[in-house]
C-alpha cells in the first residue's frame, strides 16, 4: 500500500491545514492503528470472552423470543390486509392511530417524523371533519406523497440535449450500492443517446477498480481508471481530460464508500468535487448519494455528512427489491430537501426506475 | 436530533423532583423517552414494546437507592434490560476435528468479504492456518476482491472462477483444507436478499455439503426495522451460529443488534469496525447498550484509556476538560498520553457528537514534532505554563531560545494549544462528557 494510500485512509489523520503543527504526512497505515492493534493482541488471541469482561454474567435471555417470531411471522404476511381492515369503513379510534404509527415506524420511517406526521394529521382529522378510517388513509397517503416533493429541487440530467460535458459524481457510504448503481445509471443514460466515460474513482477497496471496469465491459462503456491505492483526485483528472478528448458528454464518477463521520475522508471528497470544480464548468452538475433502502434512521446523518461535505443534488435509493420500506426516505427530502431521482430494484444493470412518489407510498401499505 | 437518554430522563425527573420509589406515572412519562430513544435507535418497534413491558414491570414501584436519581434509577433497569437481551458476546466454536468451517452470509454489501478476510487474520494470529474461499460467483470482481485481500495479508484463497457452481467451490475447498493442512476454513458467499429464494437454496446446499461448524450473519449496523426480517429469514433457513455486526466505525447506533438478537437468540460474536483488516472486535454488550442508549462508547473510552492511561491522570484530564481550566501542562500533558496511546480523535470519537467538536484540533504528534512541543513547554515557567497569556514578545524570544525553536513555532504551538482549550470549553458545555467524567471519577 502507498504511503499516500495509507495516509488518506488513515482515519484519524487531520486536515492538513488545522494540523500543522502536529500533522504527520508520512505516517504508515500500521503506524496510525498500532493502538487499536495494541489493544487487540492485549485482549488476547482466543475467541473467549476476555475475563475481565465488564459486564456481569446474565442469565434469563429473552423471555418471549418465541411469541415475538411469530408475531413477526404474522406481520409480514398481513400488513396489508390489515391496512386495508383498519383504514376501511370503520370509524377512527385510538386503535387506527397505534397502527398507523406502527406502519409508519415499521418502514423506517423514524419516530420523529412518524410523529410530525401523524400530528398533521390529527389536525386534518379536525379541520377537514375526516372520521372514517378510510378517508385517514387518503389524508395520510397525500401526506405522505406531499413530503416527499421538496420544493425547487434538481432534477435529474436526462432532459438536458446539452452537448456540453456534464458531470455526475456518485457518493455514499460503504456498500451502499454505488458502483452498481453507475453501471445502471450510465446504461439509462447511453440508451438516452448520451456518450458516457466512467471514472473509477475507488481507488482504496479491493478489486473495486475491476469492479468497475468489468461493468464497463458489459454495457460497452470506457472506463479511465488510475492504479489501486492512487489518488482519485488524479484519476478524476485524467478522466476529465479524456472526456473531453473523448468529446464524451456524460463523465459519472465512482468513489470509494465513506462514513460520513470520517473526517479525512470526507476531505478527500471535498478534493474530488474540487478537481471537478477546477476543470468542468458547473461540475459537478450532480451529486447523487447512494442510500441503501434497508438502512435505518442513519440514512438520514449520512445524508446531512455528505450534503454539509460536498452538497448533494439527489439521491439514489436501493435495494429495494428487496422487503425494505426506505421509509427514512421522507426526512431525507422534507428535512434535508434532497430529492429522491431513482431506485435500484435488483443487482442487473437494467434494474433502475426513476422514482415517483405515489408508487412508493403506495409500496408503504 | 437525538439527545443522550439520560439528558432526556434527568429533565423529566428534575421535574418531577426526589422520591424514594419511582410510580407508576413517573416510570411511564420515562419510558416514553426510552421508547423514542430505541426508535431512533432503530430497534425494531416490536422489539422496543416487549421490551418496555419488561423494564416497566421491573420498574414501577422499585426502589430508588440512595445514591441515584429517578432517571438514573430508570437508566439502570433499561441498560440492564438491554444487556440481557443482548446477551453474553459469543466465541468461536472450533472444537472437534479440523478442518474447521465458518460460513459467512448476509445481504448484499453488509460486509461479507471484508470480514472473511478480518477473520482469516484473527485466526491466522491466534496460531491457526486459515483458507479463505471465494464462494461468490455472481458480483463483479467478487472474486478478485478476495484474493486481492488474501494476498495482502498473505492468507491463501481457494477460487475456481465464476463459472463453478458456489456449493461445488466451497466442497473443493474443503478437499483442499486437508490436503493444505489447513485446519480453517472461511466460506465468503454473495450477498442475497433472505426473501430470494433460489439464492437461499444455494446457500443451504453449501451448508448441507459442507457441514459449516459456524454459520455467522454478517450484518450492517445501520441496518433500520428489517433487521428482525433478515435475521429471523437466515436463522430459519441456516440455524445461525452468531451474528457479526459491521461498520460499527460510523455513528449508527446499531440498535438493529437488539432486534436481530432478540428474533434469534444467537449470539453477538464480533464488531467489525473499519475497512482495514485489524479493524475487528470482540463483542461487548455493555458498549452497545451504552451506545444504543445514546450514553456513548462511554466504556470503551474508559477502558481504551486505561490501557494506557494512569487513570489518576486521566480523571484529572477530564475534571480538566469539564472545569475548562486547560492550560499547557495540561496540554503537554495530554499529547505525552497522546503518543502512548494512539490519536484523541480515535478515542474521544467514540463519544457521539464529539466529532464534530474534534474535527480539526486532535492532533497526531510525530515523534520530532512532539519533541519540539516538549521543548518549547518545558522552558517555560510553571506560571507560564499555567498562565500562557503572559507569554510576552520577550518572554517568547526567551523560551524560544532556550528551547532551540523559532517564535513563530512557539506561536504555532500556542495556536494550536488555543484550539485545544476551545475545543475543551466545547465539549465541558456538552453534557455527555460531564457524564463520562463523572464516570471516570466514579471509577475508582
Ligand atoms: N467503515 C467500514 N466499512 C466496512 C466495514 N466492513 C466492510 N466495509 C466496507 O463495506 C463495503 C462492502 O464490504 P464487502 O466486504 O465488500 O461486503 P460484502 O458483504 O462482501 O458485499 P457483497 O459481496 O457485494 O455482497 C466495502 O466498501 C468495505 O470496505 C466496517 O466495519 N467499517
Ligand atoms: N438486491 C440489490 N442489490 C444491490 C442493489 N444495488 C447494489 N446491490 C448490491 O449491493 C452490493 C454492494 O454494491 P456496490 O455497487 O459494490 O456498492 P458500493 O460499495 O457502494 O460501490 C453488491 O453486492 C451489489 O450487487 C439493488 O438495487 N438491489
Ligand atoms: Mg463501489
Ligand atoms: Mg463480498
Amino acid at each position: 500500500m502507498s504511503a499516500n494510500g495509507a495516509v488518506r485512509r488513515s482515519e484519524c489523520a487531520m486536515s492538513p491545514e488545522k494540523a500543522v503543527f502536529l500533522f504527520s504526512p508520512g505516517r504508515s497505515t500500521e503506524g496510525a492503528h498500532a493502538p487499536s492493534d495494541g489493544a487487540a493482541t492485549k485482549r488476547g488471541p482466543n475467541f473467549s470472552q476476555t475475563a475481565d469482561a465488564p459486564c456481569p454474567a446474565r442469565s434469563a435471555i429473552i423471555p418471549s423470543m418465541a411469541s415475538l417470531r411469530e408475531t413477526l411471522a404474522r406481520t409480514r404476511t398481513s400488513i396489508f390486509s390489515r391496512v386495508q381492515t383498519l383504514l376501511g369503513q370503520a370509524d377512527i379510534t385510538n386503535d387506527t392511530w397505534d397502527e398507523l404509527e406502527a406502519l409508519l415506524l415499521q418502514a423506517d420511517v423514524g419516530a420523529a417524523t412518524s410523529t410530525k406526521l401523524l400530528e398533521r394529521l390529527r389536525e386534518r382529522t379536525r379541520a377537514e371533519a375526516i372520521l372514517k378510517a378510510d378517508a385517514l388513509r387518503t389524508a395520510l397517503k397525500e401526506e405522505l406523497v406531499r413530503l416527499l416533493e421538496p420544493a425547487g429541487a434538481a432534477a435529474p440530467l436526462d432532459y438536458r440535449a446539452t452537448r456540453m460535458l456534464e458531470v455526475m459524481l456518485i457518493i455514499g457510504v460503504n456498500g451502499a450500492g454505488k458502483t452498481t448503481s453507475i453501471a445502471k445509471l450510465s446504461r439509462l443514460y447511453t440508451d438516452k443517446g448520451r456518450k458516457v466515460l466512467l471514472a473509477a474513482g475507488d481507488t482504496f477497496r479491493a478489486a473495486a477498480i475491476d469492479q468497475l471496469q468489468i461493468w464497463g465491459e458489459r454495457a460497452g462503456i470506457d472506463v479511465i481508471a488510475g492504479k489501486m491505492n492512487s489518488d482519485p483526485g488524479a484519476v478524476v483528472f485524467n478522466a476529465i481530460q479524456a472526456a473531453f478528448a473523448r468529446k464524451s458528454d456524460l463523465l459519472i464518477i465512482d468513489t470509494a464508500g465513506r462514513l460520513h463521520t470520517k473526517h479525512n475522508l470526507m476531505k478527500e471528497l471535498e478534493k474530488i468535487r474540487n478537481v471537478l470544480q477546477r476543470n468542468v464548468h458547473g461540475a459537478p452538475h450532480q451529486t447523487l448519494l447512494v442510500v441503501d433502502a434497508a438502512n435505518g434512521q442513519n440514512a438520514i446523518a449520512q445524508a446531512k455528512g455528505f450534503a454539509a461535505a460536498v452538497g448533494v443534488t439527489g439521491a439514489v435509493l436501493t435495494k429495494l427489491d428487496g422487503t425494505p420500506k426506505g421509509g427514512v426516505a421522507f426526512a431525507i427530502v422534507s428535512e434535508l430537501g434532497i430529492p429522491i431521482h431513482y431506485i435500484g430494484t435488483g443487482e442487473k444493470i437494467d434494474d433502475l426506475e426513476r422514482f415517483d412518489a405515489h408508487t412508493f407510498v403506495d409500496g408503504l401499505f | 436530533m437525538f439527545e443522550g437518554l439520560s439528558d432526556r430522563l434527568q429533565s423529566i425527573f428534575d421535574r418531577l423532583g426526589k422520591r424514594g420509589f419511582l410510580t407508576e406515572k413517573d416510570v411511564d412519562e420515562a419510558l416514553r423517552e426510552v421508547r423514542m430513544a430505541l426508535l431512533e435507535a432503530d430497534v425494531n418497534f416490536k422489539v422496543v414494546k416487549d421490551f418496555l413491558v419488561r423494564v416497566r414491570e421491573r420498574a414501577i414501584g422499585a426502589e430508588v437507592h440512595k445514591s441515584l436519581s429517578p432517571g438514573q434509577a430508570v437508566i439502570k433497569i433499561v441498560h440492564e434490560e438491554l444487556l440481557s437481551t443482548l446477551g453474553e458476546g459469543g466465541h468461536l466454536d472450533l472444537g472437534g476435528a479440523p478442518p474447521h468451517v465458518i460460513m459467512l452470509v448476509g445481504l448484499q454489501g453488509s460486509g461479507k468479504t471484508s470480514t472473511a478476510a478480518k477473520l482469516a487474520l484473527r485466526l491466522r494470529g491466534a496460531g491457526r492456518r486459515p483458507l479463505l474461499v471465494a464462494a461468490d460467483t455472481y458480483r463483479p470482481a467478487a472474486i478478485a476482491q478476495l484474493e486481492q485481500l488474501g494476498k495482502q495479508l498473505s492468507i491463501p484463497v481457494y477460487s475456481e472462477g465464476d463459472k463453478v457452481s458456489p456449493p461445488d467451490i466451497c466442497a473443493h475447498a474443503l478437499a483442499k483444507a486437508v490436503s493444505g493442512a489447513h485446519d480453517v476454513v472461511i466460506l465468503d458467499t454473495a450477498g442475497r436478499l433472505q426473501i430470494d429464494d433460489a439464492m437461499m437454496r444455494e446457500v443451504e446446499e453449501v451448508k448441507r455439503r459442507t457441514k459449516p461448524q459456524e454459520v455467522l450473519l454478517v450484518a450492517d449496523s445501520m441496518t433500520g426495522q428489517e433487521a428482525v426480517n433478515i435475521a429471523d429469514a437466515f436463522n430459519k433457513r441456516m440455524q445461525l451460529t452468531g451474528l457479526i455486526l459491521t461498520k460499527i466505525d460510523g455513528d449508527a447506533r446499531g440498535g438493529a443488534a437488539i432486534s436481530m438478537r432478540a428474533v434469534t437468540g444467537v449470539p453477538i460474536k464480533f464488531l467489525a469496525a473499519g475497512e482495514k483488516p485489524d479493524a475487528f472486535e470482540q463483542f461487548h454488550p455493555d458498549r452497545l447498550a451504552s451506545r444504543i442508549l445514546g450514553m456513548g462508547d462511554v466504556l470503551t473510552l474508559i477502558e481504551k484509556a486505561q490501557a494506557q492511561f494512569d487513570e489518576v491522570e486521566a480523571a484529572k484530564t477530564a475534571e480538566k476538560m469539564l472545569s475548562a481550566r486547560f492550560d499547557l501542562e495540561d496540554f503537554l500533558g495530554q499529547m505525552r498520553q497522546l503518543r502512548k496511546m494512539g490519536p484523541l480523535g480515535d478515542l474521544l470519537g467514540m463519544i457521539p457528537g464529539m466529532k464534530d467538536a474534534l474535527k480539526g484540533v486532535a492532533p497526531e504528534a510525530t515523534e520530532r514534532q512532539f519533541k519540539r512541543l516538549e521543548a518549547m513547554i518545558c522552558s517555560m515557567t510553571r506560571q507560564e505554563r499555567h498562565h500562557p497569556d503572559l507569554l510576552n514578545a520577550s518572554r517568547k524570544r526567551r523560551v524560544a531560545a532556550g528551547s532551540g525553536t523559532t517564535v513563530q513555532e512557539l506561536n504555532q504551538m500556542l495556536k494550536q494549544f488555543r484550539d485545544a482549550q476551545e475545543m475543551m470549553k466545547k465539549l465541558s458545555n456538552n453534557p455527555r462528557m460531564r457524564m463520562m467524567g463523572g464516570l471516570m471519577r466514579g471509577k475508582r
